[in-house]
């Protein structure tokens, strides 16, 4: 029950250097690939770019195939009310269940707001989420 | 400046070369009898004592290699044994196994005496204070040119490497009058005093300098004049040889080699035929007057050239010129030897990285910079940025702690750096010396 929710992010390592986002975008714009969400996450000389995409798995063989180094991470995504506390609400519930949210990042699309977490306990954080009435994307939205 | 040793220093060169003849012959007779490394070599190379019938015949003996000592560890191709010995000194075992280099009473002796001449042709002696900065210990540097300055009457500051404030300091409060350092200690030390509020030109007695342990060129030399208001002169010698053994004299116009002591020839790197004078190759060694650990035909592995003729200063002995590179990879950085080998073994060590590298040297300020950019492994890629960070600084650790070098790793893309069929070319040097 708790696996239909958890939804694949592909991870690409990346340089910090320029051409390099434009490279991952071109070759995903190629393969017929749509990004509904990303982030970049930078360090030291390099960065770390995550994307929710809707072929995941023709993603992951794409990027690979021209030379990143490409893994999947499980994530989750929760629709937020898109107005004041509706980052709180989410927050809270995690929070108080005692689940941590090692990064998240959100969007707000054509249906709302949602908020991407990756989290350390998954499937515990989706039963929280979804018995304190909250709402989850499905992980078949990506295919 | 005046000879510390006249009679040799400007003994004509025939009588020079008829003595270095003499002292070959000694040395070739005495190894072949009593050293069974040289007797097996001369025989592999069938040469017999009786075939050196002129010091051009040295030419028929055997080459001598760094991995000659590497194996021979670590006394085996001694000749004194070891309760003649006085010292032990032993190099840092960059590429593997370290080497020891041992010293008789008489080979201290000596190797005093090279740097004393060397000392004195620069005008250092009583009344001279010098501060010794190069490390102490199993190194060579610091000891070495203790024993030189004290034999010419210096009064010797025994500082060694590190803790520049206080060098600063004390090279006030104690009048030094001269240094014994890396060129690049040297120039860093010119920026610290400087962050002191310290002039090394002005507020200090300092007038030379005596610069060596890694490769500097003429404009670094003219910017440490310039800059801090004395005489920069180049001292050479590796451990093998005993250590720094050998400057130059007030001219700047080469190193003196004491050919009494050494005996030196130019050769071609790729066919070990001997050089003519001038010409660039590699510096090769004769050890005429070692007694624990003699070397013939040592291939050093520096590329230099003989300058011909005798010197202004009225020395005759052969100078050579300053070192213009390695036959082999060697690096170094911070006066320490870096091979790029050991970089790959240490990297082969590490699955969260591919064996593929690229080593960038750079100089910061006056300090060497060290960059090592590795690509991260399949397995050990996360999405997390701490865990990868993680991977870097544990690389940083592993190549610090078997380089002595501090490293910066920088990770980057599978495939991203350069690869090369045949002969690789790791290492990017912005360096300019």
């Amino acid at each position: 029950m708790e696996k239909s929710y958890i939804v694949k992010q592909i991870s690409i390592f990346s340089e910090n250097r320029p051409g390099r986002l434009a490279a991952v975008a071109c070759a995903l714009r190629d393969a017929g690939i749509n990004i509904f969400a990303f982030s970049i996450a930078e360090a030291d000389g390099f960065g770390v770019v995550r994307a929710l995409v809707d072929r995941p798995d023709d993603a992951h063989r794409t990027l690979t195939d021209l030379g990143f180094r490409v893994s999947f991470t499980d994530v989750i995504g929760v629709k937020m009310r898109d107005e004041p506390g509706g980052l709180s609400d989410i927050a809270s519930i995690l929070g108080d269940a005692g689940i941590n949210i090692e990064y998240a990042y959100a969007y707000s699309g054509k249906d709302g707001a949602v908020l991407i977490l990756r989290v350390d306990q998954v499937e515990d954080a989706i039963r929280q989420i979804l018995g304190r009435g909250g709402e989850l994307l499905k992980a078949s939205l990506s295919r | 400046m005046a000879p510390w040793n006249p009679r040799m220093e400007e003994m004509p060169p025939e009588e020079l070369r008829r003595l270095q003849f003499k002292l070959v012959k000694s040395l070739v007779y005495r190894l072949y009898s009593f050293n069974d490394f040289y007797r097996r070599r001369m025989k592999e190379q069938e040469v017999h004592p009786d075939d050196i019938r002129t010091l051009e015949d040295v030419a028929k003996l055997p080459f001598m290699y760094k991995a000659d000592l590497r194996d021979g560890y670590p006394d085996r191709i001694f000749s004194a044994e070891q309760n003649e010995l006085v010292r032990y000194h032993v190099s840092s075992g960059t590429t593997g196994k370290p080497t020891v280099v041992g010293y008789t009473e008489r080979d201290i002796e000596n190797w005093s005496e090279s740097l004393a001449r060397g000392f004195s042709s620069c005008g250092l002696g009583r009344g001279d204070v010098i501060q010794v900065s190069y490390g102490y210990g199993l190194f060579t540097g610091g000891l070495g040119a203790h024993y030189g300055a004290e034999r010419v009457g210096a009064t010797v500051l025994p500082t060694s490497v590190g803790n520049t404030e206080r060098q600063i300091e004390l090279m006030q409060d104690l009048h030094v009058t001269a240094i014994a350092c890396t060129p690049s200690y040297l120039l860093h030390m010119g920026e610290v005093a400087e962050k002191m509020g310290v002039s090394i030109r002005n507020d200090t007695d300092l007038r030379m300098g005596f610069l060596g342990a890694e490769p500097w060129s003429e404009q670094m030399r003219t910017r440490i004049e310039d800059w801090l208001g004395i005489r920069a002169y180049d001292i050479y010698g590796t451990s093998e040889l005993s250590g720094p053994m050998f400057t130059e004299c007030t001219e700047q116009q080469g190193i003196h080699v004491w050919g009494d002591l050494a005996l030196v020839e130019i050769v071609d790197p790729a066919t070990g035929e001997v050089l003519e004078a001038g010409e660039q190759g590699e510096l090769t060694i004769t050890m005429l007057q070692k007694e624990a650990l003699p070397m013939i035909r040592y291939r050093i592995g520096d590329l230099t050239a003989v300058e011909e003729g005798a010197c202004a200063c009225g020395r005759t002995h052969p100078r050579i010129g300053r070192i213009r590179g390695r036959v082999d990879d060697m690096l170094i950085i911070r006066g320490i030897n870096v091979f790029p080998s050991q970089v790959e073994h240490v990297l082969l060590e590490i699955p969260q990285v591919g064996r593929h590298f690229q080593i960038v040297v750079d100089r910061k300020g006056a300090l060497d910079s060290m960059l090592v950019r590795v690509e991260v492994s399949e397995e050990a890629f996360s999405d997390k940025i701490t865990e990868l960070m993680v991977i870097k600084r544990a690389v940083e650790h592993r190549l610090r702690s078997s380089l002595n070098v501090s490293v910066d790793v920088e990770l980057v893309e599978p495939g991203s750096l350069p690869r090369f069929e045949g002969k690789s070319k790791k290492v990017v040097d912005r360096r300019s010396l």
